[in-house]
């Protein structure tokens, strides 16, 4: 039916439908970024700017478009389609909606190629940037980071929907008719998010100890094709970054933030004393070039290198990337491990004793203890994880048995002390610092010891001042020491 | 020629009411403005490039996308704001509706002022609503975010049926179609105006004076 199309018109078409998929896929991958957009306009017309719209132009994502097509255009019975889904820090994801650009057979075949249907798609793509906030996964979105992240992926031929689960709803977008046929935008998106609710607030504590190297193989191996809905700031170098891509190694172990409890594991392997950095856990590490964080601090500038430094090297790149400001080139690959750390929960940790350590103040230890136990006028602090790693008891083997700290105690997103070396001691100050941050309670503080009743205790009061009184020397001596 | 009108209704809390017609307005004109044109020789012309902006409401769990600009923006801005505070001196029945109106003109002979002939009138009926408490303050947050998005998807659903649209003017007849006097963007030419209901249902027509009196003036 196209020969009343004249080859110029054709082109045109052809053209214009080539980049309305192109600006399409933009404007629904940079609605799931996270980030509210913002474009300026322009009254003096660029010629660049497509359909007159201010869209920036991801390259990632027109590299990715244009791997999907391929060459061909969306056609009849060919569509386009952008899935977008959500992806855990457990690893469960879940399809969240499937936008389709397709052609059917009805044609226009009076409409003006240049002018009527270009305004008219012009005007789809505005629907479009409107319907883009409006359905649920546009919440969703603006909320990743650390929970789970958006991915997304970009396909062509049939549409699939099956993944959306029951009940998905759909919105069409807009149509605009062509000589060739109409193209329609649509999407469909899941309404059933059970599995979000149950699921988005469990975490897995981070498991203290010495990372040995799980990843031998893909962990996801189908998830193939996803990536991360993450901005790259204008301006980086980005055109090395594409080359060596690998499409089906694009996982989403790039896509985990960088903020703090995904620091937990920055002390790789210590076994044998050698530092193992987990530079290529999936072997998607070259893909992870692509990644920047994407949190707030707009800290979207690193580069990870494209091929991970040798391990002896590991000790170089982590002390230097010490001096990066939020991120290390490392720190996307270690968030990975902790998940996947995370995820083995029967791991056995390690249990770290005083008595095996070489430790700076383990002779402060007992006397600390002693002295505390003795003395009902030192008042410990309340809560053992807001003292300070050389205060209060260090003892070791309560303490990796907590299950690693809380979250929400790591302040340092890279923790990496400074003036430390990773290759000198079995353990280093970094990991020591983690093993004591959270000591248990001490045991004269705990209520199992304390099983006395205060009657009991006031009762055995005298008694105890009378010794204190024949030590009271002692005590002088020591309130001596402290002045 | 026959004029389009599509009402939508929404029911707010008093301050929502700012956001919620802002993100309606604002998405309507959306799809309604264009680049700046610059015509050229032979009677072609060339047009701006329009940018968006993601606009987060305050008040309601909802962001809508706006053309980008501020003058734009301080003009709906103003009318919302004038339609806010007459919906607050009458009772406190808090009905009332708004409307954008999108209209051609046409030029009259002398000594007939020009006719202003509307294409397109979207009304939004507003309802206020009080509130009791912060919980159902909060559930009022999401169940009006949810429904701006339903409005959003119908201006959309009926934007996209591509009826009529006026012609693309030549140069000398620009103004009769399209608002130029903005710097950055040309909507087609509108107007707002907007309409309080007493506890009554009947309509205090103030403004509907006024748009008299402004044609009368044109």
């Amino acid at each position: 039916m196209e020969s009343d199309l004249s080859p110029q018109d054709k082109k045109d078409l052809d053209k214009f439908i080539k980049f309305f998929a192109l600006k399409t896929v933009q404007v629904i991958v940079q609605a799931r970024l996270g980030e509210k957009i913002c474009t300026r306009s322009s009254s003096s017309p660029t010629g660049s700017d497509w359909f007159n719209l201010a869209i920036k132009d991801i390259p990632e994502v027109t590299h990715e478009a244009k791997k999907a097509l391929a060459g061909q255009l969306p056609g009849i019975g060919r569509s386009m389609c952008v899935e977008i889904s959500l992806k855990t820090s457990e690893g469960d994801s879940m399809e969240l909606e499937t936008w389709c650009l397709e052609m059917n057979e009805k044609c226009d075949k009076d409409i003006k190629v240049s002018y009527t249907v270009y305004n008219r798609l012009s005007l789809l793509l505005k629907s479009l940037l409107a319907i883009t906030r409006v359905t649920p996964a546009y919440k969703l979105s603006r909320k990743q980071g650390h929970d789970y992240v958006i991915l997304y992926r970009i396909y062509f031929g049939e549409v699939q929907l099956a993944g959306l689960g029951e009940g998905f709803q759909t919105v069409r977008v807009g149509i605009v008719g062509t000589p060739t046929g109409t193209i329609t935008l649509s999407c469909a998106y899941r309404t059933n998010l059970a599995f979000m609710s149950t699921r988005q607030f469990e975490r897995a504590a981070p498991i203290m100890g010495i990372i040995i190297d799980h990843f031998v193989e893909r962990p996801f191996g189908n998830v193939g094709h996803m990536h991360p809905c993450n901005y790259r700031a204008p301006g980086e170098e980005e055109g090395g970054a594409f080359a060596g891509v690998e499409d089906s190694q694009e996982v989403c172990t790039t896509s985990f933030s960088t903020s703090p409890p995904s620091q937990v594991m920055v002390a790789p392997g210590k076994e044998g004393g050698v530092p193992q950095v987990p530079m290529q856990p999936c072997h998607g590490a070259q893909a992870d070039h692509g990644h920047v964080s994407s949190c707030p601090t707009g800290d979207a500038t690193h580069h990870i290198p494209a091929t991970p430094p040798s391990s002896g090297e590991d000790a170089e790149a982590l002390s230097r990337s010490s001096e990066v400001k939020s991120t290390s080139p490392s720190d996307p690959l270690d968030a990975t491990f902790t998940r996947k750390v995370g995820a083995f929960v029967n791991k056995p940790t390690t249990q770290v004793t005083t008595a095996g350590l070489d430790l700076p103040f383990a002779a402060f230890a007992p006397r600390a203890y002693e002295l505390e136990e003795n003395d009902p006028m030192v008042h410990p602090p309340d809560s053992p994880a807001t003292s300070s790693p050389l205060q209060g008891s260090l003892h070791s083997q309560a303490s990796s048995d907590n299950g690693g700290q809380t979250q929400e105690d790591f302040v340092m997103v890279d923790f990496k002390p400074a003036f430390s070396k990773d290759d000198l001691l079995p353990m280093d100050l970094g990991t020591f610092y983690r093993e004591f941050q959270n000591p248990p309670q001490l045991a004269s503080l705990s209520i199992d010891v304390s099983t006395q009743s205060m009657a009991e205790d006031l009762d055995s009061l005298p008694e105890k001042l009378a010794i204190y009184e024949k030590n009271i020397d002692e005590f002088d001596a020591f309130v001596d020491t402290l002045q | 020629m026959n004029c389009r009108s599509e009402v939508l209704e929404v029911s707010v809390e008093g301050r929502q009411v700012d956001e919620a017609m802002l993100a309606l307005l604002h998405t309507i004109l959306l799809h309604r403005s264009t680049g700046k044109f610059h015509y050229k020789k032979e009677g072609t012309y060339s047009i701006g490039t329009v940018g968006t902006q993601d606009i987060d409401c305050d008040f309601i769990d909802f962001t809508f996308v706006r053309v980008s600009s501020d003058e734009l923006d301080r003009v709906i801005r103003k009318a919302v704001a004038e339609f806010k505070d007459a919906l607050n001196i009458t009772g406190s029945d808090g009905m009332g509706q708004i409307s954008l109106e999108f209209y051609q003109k046409k030029k009259s002979r002398w000594p007939f002022s020009d006719e202003c002939i509307p294409w397109e009138v979207w009304t939004i009926k507003v309802n206020v609503v009080n509130l009791a408490n912060e919980q159902e303050r909060q559930i009022c947050r999401e169940k009006v975010g949810e429904k701006l998005g339903e409005k959003v998807i119908n201006v959309v659903e009926v934007i996209n049926r591509h009826e009529y649209l006026p012609k693309m003017p030549t140069q000398s007849e620009v103004d009769n179609v399209f608002d130029t006097s903005l710097k950055d963007v040309q909507p087609y030419l509108y107007k707002i105006t907007y309409q309080i209901t007493d506890s009554l249902g009947t309509s205090v027509s103030t403004t509907m004076r006024r748009l008299i009196k402004d044609t009368l003036a044109l």
